[in-house]
């Protein structure tokens, strides 16, 4: 009889409702609060659709690291002492099926092979055709140094502030790529503000299109793109790589796979290799990125003052960048005598497509006969190495 | 660097990061111009390469010169009784039902049907 009330004994100190408790109420009510928020963020996913690819996964991973007992993420393997001397030894031998999955973020693994699929999925044609759409994609960037520079003044140290300011790029591997590296805590919070705020893309920006840019300008149409021919396709990623790495060499693992998903989409001779890193890669990724980033959101690391101010800093961020390549969009309007309309300045925050998207139905509600999606996407894939460059100039300026 | 970072020296790293942001893109704008000319005078030169091997065309009637059309367009659509916020919609119409992009179709006219 005691033997079987030593088993009863035992799988009730085994429960996750005993090491809930174990603690003490505080701790308790931090872990109940992580469950509610990634049940709320499996909503928002679901239900409304924002990036439900990853934002499912990482509230699914928020949902799983922050259940007591289960030992499935721990923490202390990777922030013990100074983060940048992690016995990946240990982690092997000691960690949970999450640190294992998580070891790809930490080395950058899952960002750059993400980058490779994005890069197959990209077309430059649109940025080729009309180069001085770079300029918008740089433009764009000013969010990341204003949410920088927000950060600072808030008191955050340089490492976190410049992965903070990230965001500001609205490009959800980068992101996730730079706090890795910079300020692997936050990681959770930062990568939760960008693919929220992503996602909410379409209700930001056009508040300030039709607030900083004149009807008039809005309806301008724009002239029809030239015809890029298949070479300049393929000579493309092969040159920004070596222009790119040889300026930024900390950027070559993201910039790198990039260029290399898109010169295998468009040499015509790795169609089986596209395909792949355009479908069946893209989703293992995926799901090992939103799994493993969602598992760092344990309570300690999430439920902090410092979580709520990089959500404002966050929305700065996209609201600066906005404005950046809006204002940019209005001086080249003027300087091209009209040739440009500014609305696709706003398409220089990354986000492909849907900030395109976002000019392209907002100039069609000032002119329901301009097409600016195609104008738009120059711009748009800009952003995508405009945000990889501030990556990689904060990565080496604070790394 | 030192993680802890004065808002002076933020400043400093706001100014160089967007410089150097904007001087990498500018560089890549003048190298995709520098390509395209390149590419388009290897073009020029097979073209003229070729040329003098092809026989010279009987003289003929002067042809009428087309209107010059915008850059890269394929030509301009003949609007028959269609109003241009009408075309737009079903040329928009079309390359949605097709899923090809709007650029990859030609429109050679649009006549409405009385």
């Amino acid at each position: 009889m005691e033997f079987i009330g030593n088993i009863f004994s035992n799988l009730a100190t085994q429960t996750g409702f005993y090491a809930l408790f174990a603690n003490g109420g505080v701790s308790a009510l931090k872990t109940i609060i992580m469950i509610v928020v990634a049940c709320v963020l499996l909503y928002m996913g679901i239900v409304k659709k924002f990036e439900p690819l990853l934002l499912v996964g990482i509230a699914f991973g928020m949902l799983l690291t922050n259940l007591p007992g289960s030992g499935i993420y721990n923490p202390e393997l990777w922030y013990a002492g100074s983060g940048m001397n992690i016995n990946f030894g240990h982690v092997l031998h000691e960690g949970g099926f999450l640190d294992i999955l998580y070891l790809g973020v930490k080395l950058g693994v899952y960002p750059s092979l993400i980058f490779m699929g994005v890069g197959a999925m990209t077309d430059f044609g649109p940025l080729m055709s009309n180069p001085k759409s770079l300029l918008l994609g740089a433009a764009a960037q000013f969010g990341v140094y204003a949410a920088l520079l927000g950060a600072v003044c808030m008191g955050f140290d340089g490492n976190v502030a410049a992965s903070i300011g990230i965001i500001g790029g609205a490009d959800g591997p980068t992101a996730i790529w730079l706090t890795s590296k910079l300020a692997p805590n936050y990681l959770g919070a930062i990568a939760i503000a960008a693919y929220s705020y992503m996602a909410l893309i379409p209700l930001i920006q056009p508040f300030f299109m039709v607030r900083l840019v004149p009807k008039k300008e809005r309806q301008i149409k724009m002239e029809q793109l030239r015809t890029v021919s298949q070479t300049e396709k393929i000579i493309f990623p092969i040159m920004v790589t070596i222009v790119c790495c040889f300026i930024l060499p900390s950027v070559a693992a993201l910039l790198g796979c990039l260029m290399l998903g898109n010169l295998w989409a468009n040499c015509g001779v790795c169609d089986r290799l596209s395909d792949t890193v355009q479908n069946a890669l893209m989703n293992i990724i995926t799901i090992f990125l939103g799994i493993s980033v969602g598992a760092t959101a344990t309570a300690d690391q999430f439920l902090k003052a410092e979580t709520l101010m990089i959500i404002v800093l966050g929305l700065a961020a996209f609201c600066f960048a906005t404005i950046g390549g809006l204002l940019v969009g209005r001086v080249m309007c003027a300087v091209t005598g009209g040739k440009i309309n500014p609305l696709i300045g706003s398409a220089g925050v990354s986000a492909v497509p849907m900030a395109a998207r976002v000019s392209q139905v907002q100039g069609q509600k000032d002119n329901p006969t301009n097409f600016l999606l195609m104008h738009a996407m120059g711009p748009n894939v800009a952003g995508v190495i405009g945000s990889a460059v501030a990556a990689g100039f904060l990565l080496a300026t604070f790394g | 660097m030192n993680n802890d970072i004065t808002v002076v020296q933020t400043l400093g790293v706001v100014v160089l990061g967007m410089g150097t942001v904007f001087a990498v893109l500018v560089l890549l704008w003048a190298l995709i111009i520098a390509e395209s000319k390149i590419l388009e005078a290897m073009e020029n030169n097979k073209k003229a390469a070729k040329a003098p091997t092809t026989a010279t065309p009987a003289p003929s009637a002067p042809v009428a010169k087309p209107a010059p059309t915008a850059k890269g367009s394929c030509g301009g659509v003949m609007l028959h009784d269609v109003p241009d916020r009408t075309a737009a919609m079903i040329m928009a119409i079309v390359a949605d039902e097709l899923k090809t992009p709007l650029n990859e179709l030609r429109f050679i006219s649009i006549k409405e049907v009385k």
